[in-house]
């Protein structure tokens, strides 16, 4: 893969099942290529995400979360993404304060048909990720690492 | 404080038809206020406003419904209240609220770091301009502006913004003596990893107490919190710094758009963690959204409760 010349990432995506999941699915059965750094979570719409999950991941191990729903006016359950719309917003402002960049975290609409828009969103995602690096780590076998660097850093 | 008196006079004015009225009295030593429920009309004498009137008492009221509660606000209290009224945790019809013109109340952890170890506290005098603490050995002068809580520095409320008496005379809308949330810009301005290497640090120490939880006027589920929920399990009960600074997460974005930034969280940590800057960082982006600010008006409806179709202030990402 042309986006993928070092190593993996860890990023992870919630999708919804009514639009984002398809679309995904789409780009598949299209045979579209995508960077394989993402693994997808389904979970039934956007507005089921609780912006703690984003945080729970990232302090977890990984390093770009991605949340994608149907268009604002095509949610399936007709107002799930306006309430999501806002509060992953805030999510993606406060990250910084914590210590993340807030490019670890996007959000956005795909809907099933769009598998082109689909594989743009992960390509560029994913090279997002990668131009920021892997996250700070503060469990597993990096943890270490991770202290020593902050502690050099204060 | 000059008008104590005409607080006492109305609260026993008040008291035949309440069951408890909430204040504040002296506590073990002279620097100390204690919060004090007065239930007879005796224990009103014992009623003690000054700036050692740190308590935001609004957080026994979610505890207290169903009974006739009277209750003495500062302007910021005030504010927790209007909270719990908008999120109709409490019934307006069975609180009175006492308010008064607050000049704002002291830092204990300032006045802790002025004075050093310094024993057993004597006396305490506090004037308009100083606060003069007699020790074993020697007598403190600090300066009362100094030794404010952070809060009270930027504070633009002082009088409540809703009571049933009011005392003395409203100070209105005060200059404050420092700009709005300095300090959280001067914290942006760091490097990343400084960032995370600060929160690392200083959450190091958290012995996980949630005494942060408990002061939290605005903190209301009880039994039910996320903190100690197996299903879903957000934290586990292990010792590590993950779990410390995922729960101010928690508890920072459970408070969007609802935090009065009263500072009970901050003010209660027994190690002095500064965890009111995530909530003060909540409600920064809040303001600059969605022109809102939490705990002025009963009427209004949380910005994570609506939405607008299209919304003015987000732009989102093009890819």
């Amino acid at each position: 893969m042309p986006v993928l010349k070092g190593k993996e990432l860890r990023i992870v995506g919630f999708l919804c099942n009514w639009c984002s999941y398809g679309g995904a699915d789409t780009a598949g059965v299209g045979r579209f290529n995508q960077p394989t750094d993402l693994r997808i979570i389904r979970v039934p719409c956007s507005g089921r995400i609780d912006p703690l999950f984003v945080v729970k991941a990232l302090m977890n191990g990984a390093d770009g979360v991605l949340v994608s729903g149907c268009h604002p006016r095509d949610c399936h359950y007709a107002e799930g993404n306006f309430y999501a719309r806002r509060r992953l917003e805030i999510m993606q402002r406060f990250l910084p304060v914590l210590g993340y960049e807030a490019e670890r975290f996007e959000y956005t609409w795909v809907s099933a048909s769009e598998g082109q828009r689909w594989q743009q969103v992960v390509a560029s995602f994913t090279d997002q990720i990668h131009k920021l690096g892997p996250a700070p780590k503060i469990i597993g076998p990096q943890a270490a690492d991770t202290l020593n660097q902050m502690a050099a850093a204060l | 404080m000059k008008f104590q008196e005409e607080l006492k006079d109305s609260i026993r004015k008040a008291l035949p038809d309440l069951d408890v009225v909430l204040g504040w009295c002296g506590s073990f030593d002279p620097l100390h206020a204690t919060p004090h429920f007065i239930r007879r009309e005796e224990d009103i004498d014992k009623l003690e406003i000054s700036p050692l009137s740190v308590h935001n008492l609004a957080t026994y009221l979610p505890g207290l419904r169903g009974k006739k509660v009277g209750i003495v606000v500062k302007g910021c209290d005030s504010r927790s209240v209007v909270e719990l009224l908008q999120e109709n945790l409490i019934n307006r019809e069975d609180i009175t609220i006492f308010g008064f013109p607050c000049t704002g109340v002291v830092d204990q952890a300032k006045i802790k770091k002025a004075l050093g170890h310094a024993g057993n506290v004597r006396t305490c005098d506090i004037s308009d301009s100083a606060i003069v603490i007699q020790t074993e050995d020697k007598a403190h002068s600090l300066t009362l502006t100094q030794m404010l809580a952070d809060k009270c520095r930027t504070c633009r409320y002082p009088d409540a913004i809703i009571s049933d008496y009011f005392v003395g005379d409203k100070i209105g809308e005060p200059a404050p003596l420092e700009t709005d949330y300095a300090a959280l810009e001067a914290f942006e301005s760091l490097s990343v990893p400084e960032r995370f290497g600060y929160w690392l640090k200083e959450l190091d120490r958290c012995i996980r107490c949630y005494a942060c939880r408990s002061a939290c006027p605005l903190c209301v589920c009880r039994d039910h919190c996320a903190a100690e929920s197996r299903d879903p399990h957000w934290l586990s009960q292990e010792n590590n710094v993950r779990d410390k600074v995922m729960f101010q997460v928690i508890h920072a974005y459970h408070m969007a758009g609802r935090c009065t930034e009263c500072g009970e969280c901050q003010r209660a940590c027994p190690v002095d963690i500064p965890v009111l800057m995530l909530k003060q960082k909540m409600n920064r982006e809040i303001r600059d959204i969605f022109q809102y600010e939490a705990g002025v008006d009963p009427e209004a409806t949380p910005p994570l409760l609506s939405f607008n179709m299209e919304e003015e202030n987000i732009t989102e990402k093009e890819w």
